[in-house]
């Protein structure tokens, strides 16, 4: 899919004649469609998933909830819905690093991370995150000794992947608030490390 | 479909380049589409594997040449082509439908035919319409990871013919199967039954 944003003009026309239109037949509420971008735009983001990898962290009893069944787990935390029906967690350890992609879209855990970056949905991750992830872990910066074992998880289905990062060295006795501050939202994609 | 949508594995796309700033949106109407999409998706005049279908179903160097919002938008406007929208998603509806979702599991209309651990080969199979097989995953050789119960069966889904539920695993194949390189790296497939056989 090609970046280039330069149609405009004459995409904006499109859009606007199809929006009154629908609204005109009654068929759309405008002030749907405005809350539906507000949600997105301004409220539902990483910060969520952030928590939920904090309070994995520091409770162990919610890290086994979240092992056996991410999406009640999640939805402790009051994270549920669109596309974050059927949640798993993946989670790091020294040997092995999980890394998340949907080659055939755009699937993406909407509820904990928002919704996805650009370069998430385009043409070069998609491709490559499958075939050669030690190479595009390498662009985000994310080195790993040789020896870790890379898991790509590619969303083909209506289930969607929430890496759970290792805590960082370091952080004992963090709460649980600044913990979340150290979470990415690449960290918990897998191409980067908190 | 064997679409451009279906990627893995592709070349020539280059490095993957992040914007510095990240803007959800690029223009105004990339907001209204993202918006008519998600309002009209909850009329139910349409499902979702209908609505991935429409994006994809499109020649390869159109496909490539659109962006992301252009593919949907393109989408979306065959979607309302005879579509019959009955209700409509009202704002103040919206935080419960979000919280809502659309849960694709089903009761099983049946067993499952694997367990946790039992080696698949995935089917090689090519259907015209719309499948959640990729390309780079059929005909190979892989162990059931997950059990997730049944779902939504896509590939029916897409085309109207029902949710015909179905078993979906995830279904864990190394590099080397992949790919042809013996190293530590394994790709999972959320994959359902009738993709698979008993390898």
């Amino acid at each position: 899919m090609g970046d280039d944003h330069s149609h405009l003009s004459e995409t904006q026309i499109r859009v606007r004649a199809l929006e009154s239109a629908l609204v005109e037949r009654g068929l759309v509420d405008p002030a749907a469609v405005d809350a539906l971008i507000e949600t997105y735009e301004s409220k539902v983001g990483p910060h969520n998933g952030a928590r939920v990898v904090a309070r994995a962290w520091t409770d162990p009893e919610y890290e086994q909830r979240l092992r056996a069944d991410a999406t009640a787990a999640i939805a402790e935390l009051g994270y549920t819905g669109r596309q974050g029906e059927h949640m798993v967690a993946v989670f790091n350890t020294p040997q092995v690093h999980n890394m998340v992609v949907c080659t055939l879209c755009s699937c993406y855990p909407w509820p904990v991370l928002g919704l996805p970056p650009v370069w998430y949905k385009s043409a070069p991750y998609r491709s490559r995150a499958v075939s050669e992830p030690r190479a595009v872990l390498a662009e985000f910066g994310v080195q790993l000794p040789e020896e870790t074992e890379i898991r790509v998880w590619d969303s083909t289905a209506e289930v969607r992947y929430l890496v759970v990062p290792m805590r960082p060295a370091g952080t004992e006795g963090w709460d649980e608030e600044r913990l979340a501050g150290l979470v990415t939202r690449d960290a918990m994609i897998g191409t980067g490390l908190p | 479909m064997n679409g451009a949508h279906d990627m893995g594995g592709m070349h020539g796309f280059g490095p993957v380049v992040a914007e510095a700033d990240e803007p959800w949106f690029h223009a105004e109407w990339e907001r209204r589409v993202f918006g008519l999409t998600l309002a009209l998706g909850a009329s139910g005049a349409w499902n979702i594997d209908m609505s991935r279908s429409t994006r994809e179903d499109r020649p390869p160097a159109e496909y490539l040449g659109m962006s992301y919002y252009e593919l949907w938008l393109a989408g979306l406007e065959r979607l309302l082509e005879g579509a019959d929208v009955r209700r409509v998603l009202r704002a103040e509806e919206v935080p419960a439908t979000l919280a809502r979702g659309g849960p694709a599991d089903r009761p099983p209309p049946r067993p499952a035919r694997f367990a946790t651990g039992d080696r698949v080969r995935t089917r090689n199979r090519h259907p015209r319409t719309h499948t959640r097989l990729p390309r780079y995953a059929r005909d190979k050789v892989g162990v059931i990871e997950l059990v997730h119960g049944c779902h939504v069966f896509p590939d029916t889904n897409a085309l109207g013919l029902g949710e015909d539920p179905q078993w979906l695993y995830t279904v864990r194949f190394s590099a080397l199967e992949l790919w042809g390189r013996d190293e530590p790296a394994s790709i999972s497939v959320d994959a359902f039954e009738p993709y698979l056989e008993p390898a």
